[in-house]
């Protein structure tokens, strides 16, 4: 399926005319810009395509919490570990999940020591791996933010087999969004959000930022000139004191989102107080499984004891980099002890990761 | 004898995937080797595509390169795994700058395997390596009891002939080289994961493995002369990872301009699709050469003429600044650095 126009998202003339524009209205108020993204697929984009090399000095664009697998507290990998350490068990999960340090050993480590963890594309293939082994336990260890919820309510909803079960780690973003406003000496001057989650959800739960919070706030594509085009938005608005959710990813998001979606996550799950690793406890911030689905709920079907977990490691400052008060450079451990063969805090180890984006894409 | 830490316990996957940790695991092995060389020939610290044995009173050397063969799946689009074998150790020779003469294999089987498909790869390999020219002097068959192995890998030794005054290395790059690539990167990698069980993305792709004889043929004249400084098959690794190897070894910067390397169609959306980095996704039939400058478009123009060529481009250049740093000017004029790969692909969340 081709969607028109969407050569431009990639042209290097289509760029040039954008960043000459986001250059003109900079200099019209003659101050820096703090831009915050909070999506590791934003993140990879602006790194991948080298995006802040194109951008004037005074143009500060900031990592939030937006790697699901980074937020994703060590008692949940320590929970899924636990279980994989049994005979019986088939832990599945999704490709990146697998290295994130834990309290004590990764999913990675566990498997290399031989107990049947396997990377799997989609929860359809977990359902897929219970019923082709009846008599193991399969856990899909599920990880992610709004995007990824629709699909494991689908097979929820679906009757899955009686050996499949979920650990239900999943991350609610506006929740996120709203943590970080708060915190007032960040002084964000806009939100680059994602356009997965508000494709799902639609352009409601974003309001609140522009219109209570007044920070500017635009829904945002994934190719190298959505993000600039977002940046130019953002930017327009600041220069004009505006305060809007705009939405740059039209062609795929509806402004209502997308309502069977919604059906679904309704249906199985309800928001729940959760912890964020590295952040804290955040109101609304997670899902768990409704009770009359409590049946798939690994949580409810295993009995797990668990020893105390640690989030972070002593001198690691993941916490600081994923609400962007600290550039992955700026912490001591990076480059020197934590590298990603070698990750000591969770943003050294997906490819959303920011510590890890960072080690691969700059070199200064 | 103490052996050097290495970062974990036990070998991982991402040991065997052309990266860091690859370097790390042929360190743990090679570290305490005495004796490395023959005749100060090339030898297993170089860590290049193979080794020389020069020869006394004569202008020429031997060849001899060394390559284990797994796939999976046995068979993929566009291939086989007795294919993967001739063709991998033909394209090791050529990449020293040899002309390929004999190989001999090792095949270890697992008990249970069917004779059927043995059959299948046994003559993809021996009608390969006639395509390609090259004898088959020796060999050696084990079986190894069911569960030990998975179905049946393959090890190879390639054994070639060049002249010693012929330098192809991967620390002979110079600044100013241009950077060649034959044809479009990332077909083979890309085609396998489309192929994996459970993933079934419908796809044309085939994987690119082939020999690159016809391309060795075509520029015998310009190895002779030494306009051609360093050549290599990106496999594993893919393309960051053969480059990085480069930049490494002679010390230089390399500048690669996104715009002109050539990547099909399927290979990008697979690569979109599932997070991977195209540049790390293997090739098997593909080079990369780093060539004088004024002899880029000629040489160029002689790889199109053939057939396993005509899509090589000119993707970059050798520069003396950041030494050991592979540089890429994106598709939107930005710039970043393509890093060594640290292990096996895996596909990422959304």
């Amino acid at each position: 399926m081709k969607i028109p126009g969407t050569e431009l998202l990639r042209s290097e003339a289509f760029t040039k005319k954008i960043v000459e524009n986001i250059n003109k209205v900079i200099k019209s108020f003659n101050r820096s810009c703090r831009i915050m993204h909070v999506c590791g697929t934003h993140e990879h984009t602006i790194s991948k395509y080298g995006l802040r090399s194109l951008l004037p000095k005074n143009i500060e664009i900031l990592s939030g919490p937006g790697c699901p697998v980074c937020v994703c507290p060590a008692a949940d990998i320590d929970k899924a570990v636990e279980l994989g350490k049994r005979k019986d068990t088939i832990i599945t999960t999704f490709g990146d999940m697998i290295r994130v340090p834990a309290t004590n050993i990764s999913l990675a480590e566990l498997k290399a020591k031989g107990a049947d963890v396997r990377i799997v594309y989609g929860p359809h293939d977990a359902v897929k791996i219970a019923k082709e082994n009846p008599q193991k336990e399969v856990i899909f260890f599920a990880i992610g933010f709004e995007t990824t919820v629709p699909l494991i309510g689908y097979e929820i909803q679906n009757g899955p087999p009686s050996n499949f079960s979920v650990i239900c780690a999943h991350k609610l973003i506006p929740a996120a969004l709203e943590l970080l406003i708060s915190q007032s000496q960040l002084n964000i001057d806009g939100f680059i959000s994602p356009g997965h989650v508000a494709t799902i959800i639609g352009l409601q739960p974003f309001y609140i930022f522009s219109d209570a919070y007044k920070v500017p706030n635009v829904i945002t594509g994934f190719e190298p000139n959505d993000v600039l085009l977002a940046i130019l938005m953002l930017l327009n608005q600041k220069k004009e004191s505006k305060f809007e959710t705009l939405n740059e990813y039209s062609r795929v998001v509806k402004p209502e989102g997308n309502k069977k979606a919604q059906g679904i996550i309704n249906d199985v799950f309800e928001s729940v107080s959760s912890p964020w690793r590295g952040i804290g406890r955040i109101l609304d911030g997670g899902l768990a499984i409704k009770k009359k689905y409590e049946e798939y709920d690994a949580d409810k079907k295993f009995d797990v004891q668990l020893p105390k977990s640690q989030d972070i490691p002593p001198g690691c400052s993941c916490h600081l980099v994923m609400v962007g008060k600290l550039y992955p450079y700026e912490c001591k451990l990076f480059r020197e002890k934590c590298t990603p063969l070698n990750p000591i805090g969770p943003c050294m180890v997906s490819m959303e990761g920011t510590c890890s984006i960072y080690y691969k894409y700059y070199k200064e | 004898m103490s052996m050097k830490k290495v970062s974990s316990s036990v070998i991982r996957l991402a040991h065997g995937a052309g990266g860091v940790l690859q370097g790390e695991l042929i360190n743990f092995i090679t570290q305490n080797i005495t004796y490395k060389n023959v005749n100060k020939g090339i030898g297993v610290e170089e860590l290049d595509d193979g080794a020389t044995i020069p020869l006394e009173d004569y202008d020429q050397e031997i060849v001899v390169t060394a390559d284990g063969h797994t796939v999976h799946p046995l068979f993929f689009p566009g291939g086989n795994l007795g294919i993967l074998s001739i063709c991998g150790t033909v394209n090791d020779l050529i990449m020293m700058g040899a002309e390929p003469l004999a190989i001999t294999s090792v095949i270890i089987i697992e008990e249970g395997f069917p004779f059927d498909s043995l059959e299948k790869i046994v003559n993809s390999f021996n009608y390969t390596a006639r395509e390609a020219n090259i004898a088959i002097i020796a060999g050696d068959t084990k079986v190894m009891p069911r569960g030990s192995l998975d179905k049946i890998i393959m090890a190879t030794t390639g054994i070639g002939l060049k002249d010693k005054h012929i330098r192809v290395l991967d620390n002979n790059l110079q600044k100013g080289d241009k950077i060649i690539v034959t044809g479009s990167i990332g077909d083979h990698g890309a085609a396998l994961i489309g192929s994996r069980e459970g993933l079934n993305i419908s796809s044309d792709l085939k994987s690119d493995v082939g020999s690159l004889l016809e391309i060795y043929n075509i520029l015998k004249e310009h190895i002779q002369n030494n306009h051609i400084h360093a050549m290599k098959d990106p496999t594993r690794g893919g393309i960051a990872g053969a480059l990085n190897d480069w930049a490494n070894k002679s010390n230089v910067s390399i500048i690669i301009e996104e715009q002109k390397v050539p990547i099909k169609k399927q290979v990008n959306a697979i690569c979109d699709m599932l997070g991977l980095d195209t540049y790390t996704m293997a090739c098997e039939g593909k080079a990369l050469l780093s060539v004088s400058p004024d002899k880029a478009e000629e040489i160029l123009n002689k790889i199109k003429s053939t057939k396993i060529g005509e899509d090589a481009e000119i993707i970059g250049e050798v520069d003396s600044e950041n030494p050991k740093k592979v540089l890429l000017k994106t598709l939107v004029g930005g710039t970043r650095f393509i890093d060594m790969p640290l292990g096996e692909p895996i596909p990422r969340i959304c």
